[in-house]
């Protein structure tokens, strides 16, 4: 398959972005200044990501279409409101997560943002529960950009009045260049912050007025340790099919009726776990030192028993130091719980820890 | 102090006497990105000649620092472990590895000089 690029590739080289295959994409890891130094300038002033390579995928219909999505989506959608959105997943039959996801109601039915890699399958698995009369389209002539950081705020509202009511979660239509663009409040970072869904033939022109607003490109390096400061899980190496929502610690994005009612795939396997808890859970990390405890290090009990696996580890630059998330069983997830990680042959030691690493600033 | 001399995997070596002082180029921190976490060898460690002997790691990835010079560690820089973003700062100077007692000079002799060095990475830019 050909590499796939954005509509802004030739931006982010004129920005001197290193870039790296992500997703059948060739997407920016860092940018001149450097992972810490976006990382910083994201959580200081504010940060832009162009996220475009995930899917925007648009779904019309009448009411059986929430029926449908309901089968493979845990999420109350007959109750969520227009332009408010929910994160939620794609469920296997096992109750395993296929993809998470933002799906937002909008006027004529919903819309989901799906993760770049997965898009495609999930389309398939979402398509098999659609009707005849259900609409659906993978809209590739919208980018995606997320801007995070506490000034976003000042400085969309600057650009597009309105955007400054939009509570956590909400999300509008608004006019900009004689053109329509949808903006929800979100995002992936523990910022406030939004995700403005526009034009490709648009998108520089946007991208112009946030750099002359000191708005700081920011690769998909400060990305990640971002989002694992914040405690947020990365589809791929936190989640996978053979996780189900209980074990990656995510139960609260199913919704209370949801729980109770069933009717998705893996609700029989998701009911019996609810009630007599998994064998392993999603928890943090932090080691005591500086070591790094990556991706697949293997995680000791301090009595030298293999009890689970980090999922994500790096760096993180707002906390100063290492932290990581990883799957343990489940008796030694109580947090201070001591546990010892295995880095190049060596245990060292480290703690279970609270999530998020950092904490969020969302306007609720 | 000798010259500088350069490998290909990115260290630098300088020799006083039969002690060489090993560290990573400034070439090198600037592929690794912001250094986070090194681990340097203790005293007393026998090492190889591109033998696996310091770790250092970024915020993207761990990469091993290899000793372009064989002998027995004499000390490892504590101060980079306690401060790894030194490294950034000041690769060719206060922020170097460890020091070695040599074995065999030949084998710094065989390594490149800086303008070899300069050439090689021009040549090979990643």
């Amino acid at each position: 398959m050909e590499v796939q690029k954005t509509a802004l590739y030739n931006y982010h080289k004129n920005l001197g972005a290193k870039f790296v295959p992500f997703a059948g994409y060739e997407m920016p890891i860092q940018y001149k200044d450097g992972i810490v130094k976006e990382h910083i300038s994201t959580r200081t002033h504010a940060g832009f990501f162009d996220v475009s390579h995930m899917g925007q995928f648009f779904l019309e219909g009448d009411e059986t279409l929430i029926e449908s999505l309901e089968k493979i989506i845990p999420a109350d959608l007959k109750n969520l409101k227009v332009n408010h959105s929910k994160y939620s997943f794609l469920l296997n039959n096992e109750g395993g997560i296929i993809d998470d996801l933002i799906i937002t109601r909008t006027e004529k039915g919903f819309c989901i943002i799906l993760n770049a890699a997965c898009k495609e399958n999930d389309i398939k698995q979402i398509s098999q529960f659609l009707k005849k009369n259900h609409k659906h389209l993978l809209n590739n002539d919208l980018s995606l950009i997320a801007l995070q950081g506490p000034k976003s705020v000042e400085i969309l509202e600057k650009l597009i009045p309105g955007v400054a009511n939009l509570k956590f979660m909400t999300g509008s239509n608004f006019e900009y260049e004689d053109e329509n663009l949808y903006v929800t409040r979100s995002g992936y970072t523990g910022e406030d912050g939004f995700e403005i869904s526009i034009s490709n033939k648009k998108v520089e022109k946007l991208i112009d007025y946030l750099i002359s607003n000191d708005v700081k490109p920011i690769g998909l390096g400060a990305r990640d340790t971002l989002r694992l400061e914040a405690g947020l899980c990365l589809y791929g190496h936190d989640l996978n099919e053979n996780i189900n929502p209980v074990e990656a610690n995510l139960k609260w994005a199913i919704a209370k009726k949801r729980k109770e009612v069933g009717g998705f795939n893996g609700w029989e396997k998701i009911k019996n776990l609810l009630v007599n808890g998994s064998e392993k859970i999603r928890v943090g990390i932090k080691p005591d030192g500086k070591v790094i405890a990556r991706e697949n290090t293997k995680i000791f009990s301090s009595d030298n028993n293999e009890i689970g696996f980090v999922t994500s580890g790096t760096f993180g630059p707002s906390v100063n130091a290492p932290v990581a998330m990883g799957y343990v069983k489940s008796k030694f997830s109580e947090i201070g719980t001591s546990i010892q990680l295995e880095v190049r042959g060596k245990k060292y030691g480290g703690k279970i820890s609270e999530l998020p690493f950092y904490k969020k600033s969302y306007v609720k | 102090m000798s010259e500088k001399k350069f490998s290909k995997k990115h260290e630098w070596v300088s020799l006083d006497g039969d002690v060489a002082t090993v560290g990573i180029t400034k070439h090198a921190t600037e592929m690794l990105g912001d250094i986070v976490f090194v681990e340097v060898p203790d005293a007393g460690k026998a090492v190889e000649k591109e033998g696996q002997a310091a770790v250092v790691e970024s915020t993207k990835a761990a990469s091993d620092v290899y000793s372009p010079i064989s002998g027995e560690i004499t000390e490892g820089n504590k101060a980079i472990a306690d401060d790894p973003g030194s490294v950034n700062t000041d690769p060719e100077g206060a922020s170097w590895f460890f020091k070695l007692k040599i074995k065999d000079k030949s084998e710094y002799d065989s390594l490149m000089s800086k303008d070899e060095y300069d050439k090689f990475c021009k040549e090979n830019p990643n």
